[in-house]
């Protein structure tokens, strides 16, 4: 029998190397899933975590899907360490990517410099304000921000069909729920050539250093953290959890919001129903699975973004489902989840006989 | 009945540290056995070990001469021995009766039950109605259904784990007759406590704990309380002179404050007025729950002063200023709890250190926080209050609560306030912290500031105030000189008490 005890002090090996003992748990469980399904695991491995590195086209992909994951993660990882539960990043991305889709949209055929910086702050406030609605809740009414926020993600995406499908719709497009292609001045500039990789990986860089800053030397950040162990010294300290809430919401649904707007403005172009693809909940497993630390989130967005260019890799060369993707991100949390135990616990043998 | 239980060389550790180092012990029927030690001696952990919620790594017990190993505490039950806790395992929205069922070991229809109940309490004089909730109940009747549960398993041992320390003078009296009431029959008690002038008025035999190690053995009734904090401790404590200098100037006056608590197991204030004047340590009595936390709250700043609360400090009210920018006036406060709040376990000392300074541009410059300055403020902390640490970057929660404490109130003092307000301050403190924090309590005074002590403990708000006043159930007693009170005047006055 095994028997968990705990330890008298945080263990600092699982703290920094959980994530890599999850990562490799995850290439081991997903080997033995591709032997079941009579696929050559290493031959899988290499699809899916190598060859995406090995080509230009495979690195430019992977800073596409890295950049709002880090985005919205980097903004999930200030409430999740205030202990403000925003689940809802995925709501805040979409209504993110609608308001901005839609300023561009009217702003169409008009060309100019501050057309993009406008169409990217409209997704700014999109997003805060999807978010300052659990936060409003919250603060005003004490409903719970798991809920109200996870809920209001099927509105936002409800609402996004139903703009596509009608006001928005794109009068020259056969009837097809999308919008018409945005005007160049509303697009972000490329930042490889012949490739989908934009200035928006450059942004992210931006945020993930910002955060860095805000938390490790910031007084709001030190707030942040005092509210997250306990809501009782944060009063102590002269700051109310309300504003903790605010801040911590505000602040994950603009970085949701840009998110949203700069894949729509970077490699979609145009509003489609199909806009989120569960960034939104990935962000959450980036966010824990960097630590919440932004340095770690920076790393784990990428792996993350690895794993939905190889599910589409394996999916086209061993014409397995997609589903591979959503499989490694769950074994993942799983796994981390799982030896994060062991930050805190040790395993003991416990005899049977004594 | 006789009844006889021997420890032989019992050991525990956790991890590296010993805390039961071969430990020997023998109770004997009809005796009161003290077992003494400063917290973090072992005592817990060795009683523990007795009532079977922990297993000893070595070392044998006997009753009456047969190896007895208990399991579990209800197979400690089975063999005789009943524990009194010094936190009452008890459901505040279920009748007394209820509560007394959950912790039978038998089954026992309710009436029947009932009948036992007020036969063991007309025995004992532990009266009680068990019709009642018993989150109506005070403090020291919740002690005493704790004491029929237990006396209705007709245990041979009693195991009182520092049973006073809730209660007021009164309801010390009545528990120490019931005590002796129980050795007379013939039954054991193992008394456990950190304070000496009971356990020389209660106890026979002396068992004295530190480090884990059975430094000493004695008959309690023939030592001085000098002689047996001496061996407690270790070294002999200084004693402080408290401060008799008087000043006219009020450093805080209150008057007619009240406060509504909207929390149903909450206490209000009704109509409290004191004043606290230069150079002067102001005590304030009573069991807690009584509006204690309400009361330091309002002044710290933490709950917002409704508009008919007058609170004027120095000279200006404090209506619509808040916590920070009272620091900022000078007002300093150490609350009750230290884990979580008025220090961050998780956080390292250096970052403990600015938890009360962020209104400070000694640490704060334009919103970033000034790292060095926050680490050679922790080191100055450390090094002028002693406090125990491998270094500022050490988590507070490895500090012991004595040294985590002298941390706490070395933060607040070298902020150099002008009123210090402090709740419990040595609650949960070793003997030779609470000493320390006493004399800078003392010394603090002299620098023409007020100090507010909240404590339960009457025995240092003697020691250390120059006036008290009693706060039971919301309501502040006049306040008396220190010189003319006895803990019995106090204790009447917390007759009133209300239930926590």
């Amino acid at each position: 029998m095994f028997k968990l005890e705990p330890r008298n002090e945080q263990s600092l090996f699982f703290v920094y190397f959980s994530p890599f003992i999850s990562v490799i748990m995850s290439i081991f469980a997903g080997a033995v899933m591709f032997m079941v399904l009579g696929e050559n695991p290493v031959e899988a491995m290499k699809i899916i975590f190598i060859n995406p590195l090995k080509s230009l086209f495979g690195l430019s992909e992977l800073m596409v899907k890295a950049t709002p994951l880090i985005i919205i993660a980097i903004g999930l990882s200030l409430g999740f360490k205030a202990g403000v539960w925003n689940i809802g990043a995925e709501g805040q991305y979409t209504i993110g990517a609608l308001c901005s889709g839609s300023l561009a949209l009217a702003l169409y055929p008009i060309s100019g410099f501050w057309v993009l910086p406008l169409v990217l702050i409209a997704g700014i406030i999109g997003g805060s304000i999807w978010a300052a609605i659990p936060a409003l809740l919250k603060t005003k009414f004490n409903t719970h921000e798991i809920l109200v926020s996870l809920m209001l993600t099927y509105v936002a995406i409800l609402l996004l069909s139903v703009m596509v499908h009608g006001p928005l719709r794109d009068p020259d497009g056969f009837n097809f729920p999308e919008s018409r292609l945005f005007h160049y001045s509303a697009l972000l500039p490329i930042l490889i050539e012949g490739t989908r990789a934009h200035i928006g990986t450059i942004f992210a860089l931006i945020i993930v250093f910002g955060a860095y800053v805000i938390m490790g030397k910031h007084v709001i950040g030190y707030q942040i953290r005092v509210s997250g162990e306990s809501s009782k010294a944060l009063s102590f300290s002269g700051y109310s959890k309300k504003t903790i809430i605010w801040i911590c919401f505000l602040t994950s649904g603009a970085l949701a919001g840009i998110a949203g707007a700069i894949d729509i403005t970077g490699p979609v172009g145009q509003l489609v129903p199909s806009i989120p693809v569960g960034y939104g909940f990935t962000g959450i497993i980036v966010a824990f699975l960097g630590r919440l630390n932004p340095v770690g989130i920076l790393f784990s967005g990428i792996l993350l973004a690895l794993t939905y260019i190889g599910g589409e890799a394996a999916q086209i060369k061993m014409s397995l489902p997609s589903a591979i993707t959503g499989v490694f991100q769950g074994m993942l949390l799983f796994f981390l989840l799982a030896t994060d135990v062991l930050v805190n616990y040790k395993i003991k043998l416990k005899r049977f006989f004594k | 009945m006789s009844f006889n239980l021997k420890l032989n060389n019992i050991s525990k550790a956790y991890a590296s540290l010993m805390a039961n180092n071969s430990i020997s012990i023998e109770l004997s029927e009809g005796k009161i056995h003290a077992l003494l030690g400063e917290n973090g001696a072992g005592k817990s952990t060795l009683v523990k070990i007795i009532y079977g919620i922990l297993k000893a790594d070595s070392g044998i017990m006997e009753i009456n001469g047969i190896e007895f190993s208990p399991r579990n505490p209800s197979s400690a039950r089975s063999n005789g021995i009943g524990m009194v806790f010094q936190h009452f395992s008890l459901f505040p929205n279920l009748s007394v009766l209820e509560n007394i069922m959950l912790g039978i070991d038998y089954g026992i229809t309710k009436s029947e039950l009932n009948k036992r109940i007020k036969k063991v309490s007309a025995e004992y004089g532990l009266y009680v109605d068990s019709d009642r909730l018993l989150g109506t109940l005070s403090v020291g009747e919740k002690q005493r259904v704790e004491i029929i549960r237990c006396l209705l398993q007709d245990p041979k041992l009693i195991i009182m784990d520092e049973p006073t320390s809730v209660l007021s003078p009164q309801e010390i009296k009545s528990l120490f007759l019931i005590l002796r009431q129980l050795a007379s029959e013939g039954r054991s008690i193992l008394y456990i406590s950190h304070k000496l002038e009971e356990i020389k008025l209660l106890c026979s035999e002396a068992t004295i704990l530190k480090d884990g190690i059975v430094v000493s053995r004695c008959d309690p009734r023939k030592e001085t309380v000098e002689t047996l904090a001496k061996m407690m401790i270790g070294k002999s404590l200084v004693k402080t002179r408290k401060n008799t200098t008087r000043s006219d100037k009020k450093i805080i006056n209150i008057s007619n404050l009240s406060y509504v608590n909207s929390d149903s197991h909450g206490c209000s204030l009704k109509n409290i007025s004191f004043e606290i004047r230069e150079n002067e340590i102001f005590g304030i009595a009573g069991i807690a729950g009584n509006g204690q936390k309400e009361l330091v709250d309002l002044l710290s700043g933490e709950i917002s002063l409704r508009k008919s609360n007058k609170i004027i400090y120095l000279g200006k009210d404090l209506h619509n200023v808040d916590i920070n920018e009272r620091r900022k006036l000078g007002i300093a406060v150490i609350p009750e709890e230290r884990m979580g709040h008025s220090a961050i376990p998780n956080f390292t000392l250096s970052e403990n250190s600015i938890l009360t300074g962020l209104w400070s541009d000694r640490f704060i410059k334009n919103g970033f926080i000034d790292e060095e300055e926050c680490v050679s403020f922790a080191k100055e902390i450390i090094e002028k209050f002693d406090v125990k640490t491998l270094g500022e970057f050490k988590k507070a929660s490895s500090l012991s609560g004595g040294n985590l404490q002298k941390f706490v109130v070395g933060r607040e003092l070298l902020q150099k306030p002008n009123l210090l307000i402090a709740d419990q301050p040595t609650w949960g403190v070793d003997a030779g912290s609470a000493e320390m924090i006493h004399r800078l309590l003392i010394e603090h005074s002299y620098t023409s500031s007020g100090i507010l002590v909240v404590s339960q403990d009457i025995d240092e708000l003697i020691k250390i105030t120059s006036r008290i006043a009693v706060l039971s159930n919301g309501q502040l007693s006049e306040s008396y000189n220190t010189e003319d009170v006895t803990s019995e005047i106090l204790g009447m006055e917390m007759g009133g008490a209300r239930n926590s």
